[in-house]
């Protein structure tokens, strides 16, 4: 079974485009229906949009901001759920 | 609650070295802009710093930095400034977490994008640096006695009840 999976793995795999591949499907500026791609947008206007020279803290922090929102509420409640479960009381 | 070290050398280095630890993720924090890093990442070793003293200097002598009580509240404060920066910008007509839409006079607004980045990095580090601190503290404080560690790290003194 495990080799089954293994081999879709790698049958899927050997069909990917090569790395930096200018004509693949995440790099052109438009998908196949014609619409544009968001990555591309990205990589063009991450600067004027934001005035700020690192592309991923723009995509991160204001593109992407409500995913990272998300993150930190995650680490929020992992502490929260640390207090609550092994952080002894006196109830009396 | 941990015990301070016995050996002076390890916390006299570890004062030092943990200021220089903290330093380093302000920066982290701050350049984020200009190289890979951001909150989460200085956020990580702010608390490396704080974390590096409870270990060496005890958890009751560095309350200072972030005491037990406060770090869970502290974590909440970050959470809630980077989603209040979000809030701000609703109130100013635009979606949400659209820093560009506050109207700084004399600022364009790509700049104020800079500026609403930078924010809620600042939260993003604060939330980070103290949730890792409440953890720890979670773990390292297993009271055999059932009762709650102060603010200074000392504890009620009823035995245990059997």
């Amino acid at each position: 079974m495990l080799l089954l999976f293994t081999g879709l793995l790698v049958y899927a795999t050997i069909h990917l485009p090569a790395r930096g591949d200018p004509e693949a499907p995440m790099h052109r500026k438009e998908n196949v229906v014609g619409d544009p791609v968001a990555g591309a947008y990205f990589i063009g206007n991450a600067y004027r949009d934001a005035a700020t020279p690192n592309m991923v803290t723009v995509i991160l922090a204001d593109y992407r901001s409500v995913d990272t929102l998300g993150e930190v509420i995650v680490v929020f409640t992992a502490g929260v759920c640390c207090l609550l479960i092994l952080r002894r009381r006196m109830y009396d | 609650m941990t015990n301070p070290s016995e050996s002076v050398i390890i916390v006299v280095v570890s004062r030092a070295l943990a200021r220089l630890i903290q330093l380093f993720g302000i920066y982290v924090i701050i350049h984020g802009h200009y190289s890979p890093g951001g909150g989460f990442q200085g956020g990580a070793l702010l608390a490396a710093g704080v974390l590096l003293l409870r270990m060496t200097e005890g958890g009751r002598a560095s309350q200072s930095e972030v005491s037990t009580e406060a770090a869970i509240p502290l974590a909440a404060v970050g959470a809630l400034i980077f989603a209040g920066a979000g809030l701000v910008t609703l109130a100013f007509g635009g979606h949400y977490m659209d820093y560009g839409a506050v109207p700084v006079p004399g600022v364009e607004e790509p700049v104020v994008r800079y500026y609403g980045i930078l924010l809620v990095e600042f939260g993003i580090g604060l939330a980070v640096m103290t949730a890792l601190v409440a953890i720890f503290d979670d773990m390292v404080a297993p009271d055999p006695y059932g009762n709650a560690v102060d603010a200074a790290g000392d504890r009620a003194g009823t035995p245990p009840k059997l």
